[in-house]
């Protein structure tokens, strides 16, 4: 690895890059070309690998008849508000668990461990009960609260990471200087903070704007489905129109991958930093 | 890292039983102690994380777990006694069990043995600078923005029987002549879904073990090369150990997590042709779809059973095999 490369070596390394390249981009140049293609040449012989005809018909009609819009507006809403909630309160909790020394410590790390053990099926029916009671069926707010729940675990190790890289001496200078804890904490500590949390905010957005199955269980009106949801529709009638539905999908991808690509050293740095100590 | 972890948490704890702080650490010391001021802080910043997770994760789980245990059924929810291990009996007795553990089991270890390989391959090789390493890390981290089951979509379209892009490349090729039915006939399918698998998952092992290795010090390799240590020695000899314990969890990480994936083959299979594809969690989905609630908890009571023993075992064992090498 650190020693010198070889000719043949090197030919190796650049061939397995490419076709590894090539395998992750090509699903979704494809998707995108079958997007633009004119519905009817979606399924013309020969399979062209460029759209003879560029259309936005599959678009236009996703916007037109389906209402792809109200589903990206209600996965936006629902996405920001969990993910800024989440990492808000994931900050918090991982602030002390990083920082103090307490006795229900390696319980309560336990506990968010093994939520990651537990198929969320098992709690779909109690939950959508406990939803009725409160009122919170087929509302906006309701599926927010639900996603904050199933961020806060994963985030609150992954911010620990952060936290745990970050010395001592900061905080203990500025608490010389004559800055309470919690000036401290939120005038120091958070602003060196900055990419961490950042990067824990995409990624429970991120994770929000992909989930599927609680958003099924719990949104049932037209006006409220979120677009994993609305997606899951479209497939369970017998015949996919594939036309609308990688239009769809292409507008689903592209704004997280957006987001991942401005944040994904973050995202990366932030990963490893929470689980490489182990 | 890790220097800094322990120095971090042994001082508190022989401070908070000695009552001193040992003068090493005095500010550390200080903050261990107990004091009413301290506990409420820790209770205050905990309690909103607690109570949320207690609320919508704990609580239903709980509840549904008590579900393995009783008559839940959608179709005569007036009858929901307590029928003890029925349920439990009903699982290990349908006929679709034994192919669904069987899928189960490939679905995970053919996942997760050619995602560590070529993961491990990528990290060794972008280890290395080279022009355009940060554009080739973004584009392959893609497929991580994406929902398992819109993954699902896609590769159900690619791999369409008619009008699928694998089909025409093999044929243009020469390595198929005509069509293959992917979807439809039970072994092609269990490739494509873990194609698609493969597709998704190998940007999470070429991170971590990226990270991990960044962490060995060149001395090291120096020392290796003086040493007339070739590649494939110095792979085995100290690449691979000195990474071991974060090897270890991703790879224990993943099985957790990809056992637990039903989102992908639901979106590209659902779980089809006649059940051959159902992995325990997409099996799970059609038992809550067909309105047995009871049996659905009773299966998933297993899976968190079966996971944690899992867990369990792992740790103990990757345990055991670094201290007898330390």
């Amino acid at each position: 690895m650190i020693g010198k490369e070889t000719p043949a070596g090197r030919a190796v390394k650049v061939a397995f890059l490419g076709v590894w390249l090539l395998f992750t981009v090509f699903p979704l140049y494809w998707i995108t070309v079958t997007s633009l293609k004119a519905p009817g040449d979606i399924f013309a012989f020969p399979i062209a690998y460029w759209p003879e005809h560029f259309s936005l018909q599959n678009y236009s009609e996703l916007f037109g008849t389906a209402d792809f819009g109200t589903y990206l507006t209600n996965s936006l809403v629902v996405a920001t508000v969990a993910g800024v909630v989440a990492t808000v309160i994931s900050m918090l909790s991982a602030y002390v668990l990083a920082r103090f020394e307490f006795r229900t410590k390696t319980a309560l790390l336990m506990a968010a461990l093994v939520t990651q053990m537990i198929p969320s099926f098992i709690a779909l029916g109690p939950l959508y009960l406990l939803m009725t009671d409160l009122r919170l069926v087929d509302n906006r707010l309701g599926l927010a609260l639900v996603y904050i729940a199933v961020c806060i675990p994963f985030c609150t190790v992954m911010l620990r990471g952060f936290f745990e890289n970050i010395p001592d001496a900061l905080e203990e200078a500025a608490m010389i200087d004559g800055l309470s804890r919690f000036g401290a904490l939120f005038r120091v500590l958070l602003p060196v903070m900055r990419p961490g949390i950042v990067a824990a905010f995409i990624f429970n957005f991120v994770n929000c704007w992909n989930e599927l199955f609680l958003s099924v269980t719990l949104m049932n009106s037209d006006a409220n489905k979120t677009v994993p949801t609305a997606l899951n529709g479209f497939i369970s009638s017998f015949n996919i129109d594939w036309g609308s539905m990688s239009a769809a999908a292409v507008l689903t991808i592209l704004p997280t991958m957006v987001l991942f690509a401005f944040a994904s050293r973050h995202i990366v740095q932030g990963l490893t930093s929470g689980a490489v100590k182990g | 890292m890790t220097t800094a972890s322990t120095t971090k948490t042994k001082p508190g704890r022989t401070s908070r039983k000695g009552g001193a702080a040992p003068p090493a650490a005095p500010r550390r010391g200080r903050r261990t102690e107990f004091t009413t001021r301290r506990g409420l802080l820790i209770a205050a910043f905990m309690a909103p994380a607690a109570v949320f997770v207690a609320v919508f994760t704990y609580y239903p789980v709980l509840a549904g777990g008590q579900m393995a245990f009783r008559n839940w059924k959608l179709t005569d929810l007036t009858d929901t006694s307590w029928v003890g291990l029925k349920n439990l009996r009903d699982v290990f007795a349908d006929p679709a069990w034994g192919t669904v553990l069987g899928n189960t089991a490939l679905w995970v270890g053919g996942s997760i043995v050619p995602q560590l390989v070529i993961g491990f391959a990528l990290a060794l090789w972008l280890r290395r600078h080279f022009r355009f390493r940060g554009l080739y890390q973004a584009l392959i981290f893609f497929p991580w923005a994406i929902s398992g089951f819109l993954i699902g979509i896609l590769f159900r379209w690619m791999f369409n029987s008619e009008f699928g892009v694998v089909n025409d490349l093999l044929q243009k090729t020469g390595l198929i002549d005509e069509p293959i039915a992917w979807l439809s006939d039970p072994d092609t399918a269990m490739t494509a879904v873990l194609i698609a698998n493969v597709w998704y998952g190998v940007t999470f092992f070429a991170i971590m073990i990226l990270a991990a290795l960044q962490s060995i010090p060149d001395e090291l390799y120096e020392a290796a090369a003086l040493d007339g240590a070739g590649k494939a020695r110095t792979l085995f000899q100290i690449t691979i150990p000195y990474i071991r314990t974060t090897l270890a969890l991703t790879v224990l990480l993943r099985i957790i997590w990809i056992f637990n994936f039903p989102d992908l083959i639901f979106g590209m299979t659902g779980g089809g042709p006649n059940d051959e594809t159902h992995i325990v969690t997409t099996w799970m989905i059609k038992i809550t779809q067909q309105g047995d609630y009871g049996k659905a908890s009773a299966l998933g009571l297993i899976v968190v059973a079966g996971l944690l023993l899992f867990a369990t075992f792992y740790l103990l064992a990757t345990r055991e095999k670094r201290e007898v090498k330390s």
